[in-house]
């Protein structure tokens, strides 16, 4: 479904090149799961964005179910199917969150319609449906609406960013549920265990690089010997 | 009226043509087009001066005024005094607003002074919308003067929107909030090419337990200029909230000088401003819905104006 082939980014910092993603390449399945973890600055979230092209890589390619999708901007991807949740979603004044779940979706939908997607995250839907996305919401509130929007996208390849923060008063159990049963491509930057355990495969990332991918039983020990400071096991309320 | 004159009206009032029934007064090119009145609410024109008075009896409720503006002749500099008298206990919704035509090389504008005198016990709702449409070179101006006193326990919310072809405007609201009242205004703007507006907000809140909160919201494009001052005083135990955000784009300047004085211990007034240019982020996350760029600064600039 989407291939990523000898992804290169830099930066320049205090006059000096720095590269954040050296060589990265590899290849996603339809319908699969793939979690990408590491330690803090290994380049995740660089990534993420370039694959939905909120940034652009300085060199390597990105193909997409057989097309060439390297310099394409965010809104045709998003139009061919790219959803994506940011890490630290954005506020809005005078935008509603059914405003948003109509414009994800491309259509104005009922109340009821807009309050399942909302549901389905936890939020009680008939209390915010008129808000604004504005920072009179909790964090917690607009990481949920974030994937609320990407239900209501409904796009084959979903992107999320540490989705998990901030659920704290959300059942974790309907975030796996949400990854586990859409039937869609999911990658997802994360360090919770239970979502590692999960995945079809986990990518470890390490200082631009990939460190190892594959299934969690193949990984669990590099993860643990490697990285085991950044993992947190999800407590249950 | 001609399909000009019906556009200005639909946008300013929302009326499609002159209604059938209701209060109203509909002014064009200086003169009475169409009054409606009722046992409830009386329209008399003034004798010393152009313009009207409004009196609302005590105790009236859920009654709807209309009083638009149309100005279409080219060149004419209107110019009128609306008062409004709201009786005790009473609540209602009044409409204004003035929409001006000009493809001229003349300037062309309406200058409305409306006094609000606003009994005890009431809650009015006022709106008030500003447009110029015709030739992006010529002048269109709307100075409009709101001059506002609130007796007790009364609120007065008030929306002021200029949205777009205004070429020049200065908007000057001055209040006086009585005992246990309040007062809300939300300004929306929007300037483009070479527009100037300067819009002025002198709050009293002389009475003991007055509120006032102001929310302007201004985009400014183009070669535009805007300039907001809030000028509010706190002479009793009361509370003053005064929120300037502005979005520019191209070369346009906004500029907001905030001031706020506390005559009284009591008296609690804070400002707050902001001004840039549209999030990056903000953007960003509309397109990952699929927007292009520009849709999702419309929705951005929409929403912000709203």
């Amino acid at each position: 479904m989407l291939e990523v082939k000898n992804i290169c980014y830099e930066i320049v910092e205090d006059g000096k090149k720095k590269k954040i993603l050296d060589n990265i390449s590899l290849d996603i399945k339809d319908k699969e799961l793939v979690i990408i973890t590491g330690p803090n600055g290994s380049g995740k979230s660089t990534l993420a964005k370039i694959l939905m092209g909120i940034l652009s890589p300085t060199s390597g390619s990105i193909i997409y179910n057989g097309q060439d999708i390297t310099k394409l901007d965010i809104t045709k991807r998003a139009q061919l199917g790219f959803s994506f949740a940011f890490q630290q979603p954005t506020t809005f004044k005078g935008i509603s969150v059914k405003d948003l779940i109509d414009l994800a979706s491309g259509k104005k939908n009922s109340v009821s319609s807009a309050c399942n997607y909302l549901s389905k995250v936890g939020l009680c839907a008939r209390e915010y449906i008129d808000r604004d996305v504005d920072s009179k919401l909790s964090g917690g509130e607009l990481k949920r609406i974030e994937l609320a929007l990407l239900l209501a996208k409904n796009g084959d390849l979903n992107i999320c960013d540490e989705p998990e923060a901030g659920i704290d008063l959300w059942s974790f159990d309907a975030l796996v549920k949400l990854f586990t049963e859409e039937n869609k491509t999911f990658i997802v930057i994360s360090h919770q265990k239970r979502l590692i355990e999960i995945a079809n495969r986990v990518i470890i990332m390490r200082r631009g690089k990939i460190d190892m991918i594959g299934e969690y039983k193949k990984v669990a020990s590099h993860l643990e010997n490697q990285i085991c400071d950044r993992l947190e096991d999800y407590q249950d309320e | 009226m001609n399909e000009i004159e019906r556009k200005l009206l639909e946008e300013i009032s929302s009326l499609h043509d002159v209604p059938q029934a209701g209060v109203y007064n509909i002014r064009k090119n200086g003169k009475l087009l169409a009054r409606g009145v009722d046992s409830e609410v009386n329209i008399v024109s003034k004798r010393d001066k152009d313009g009207i008075d409004i009196i609302v009896k005590k105790g009236i409720k859920g009654k709807s005024i209309h009083i638009p503006v149309i100005v279409s002749e080219e060149g004419y500099k209107d110019k009128v005094y609306n008062d409004f008298y709201i009786g005790d206990n009473s609540e209602i919704l009044i409409v204004a607003g003035c929409g001006v035509h000009n493809n001229s090389g003349f300037i062309t504008g309406h200058n409305g002074i409306h006094t609000f005198h606003i009994g005890d016990n009431c809650k009015v709702r006022y709106v008030e919308k500003h447009i110029g449409i015709g030739k992006k070179t010529s002048k269109k101006v709307l100075d409009p003067v709101t001059v506002i006193e609130i007796g007790k326990n009364s609120k007065l919310e008030m929306e002021t929107t200029q949205i777009g072809g205004v070429t020049s405007s200065k908007r000057v609201t001055t209040a006086k909030v009585g005992e246990n009242s309040n007062l809300i205004i939300k300004e929306s703007l929007l300037t483009e090419n070479k527009d100037k507006v300067r819009t002025v907000f002198n709050v009293d809140l002389v009475g003991e337990n007055s509120k006032v909160e102001v929310i302007s919201r201004s985009v400014a494009k183009d070669n535009s200029h805007q300039d907001f001052v809030s000028n509010v005083k706190g002479k009793s135990k009361c509370f003053g909230h005064v929120e300037c955000d502005g979005i520019l784009s191209g070369r346009a300047v906004i500029a907001s000088t905030p001031k706020i004085i506390a005559q009284n211990k009591d008296a609690i007034l804070v400002h707050e401003a902001a001004i840039g240019k549209i999030s990056e982020a903000q953007q960003q996350k509309l397109m990952t819905l699929g927007l292009t760029k520009e849709e999702a600064e419309q929705t951005i600039i929409s929403g912000f104006l709203k």
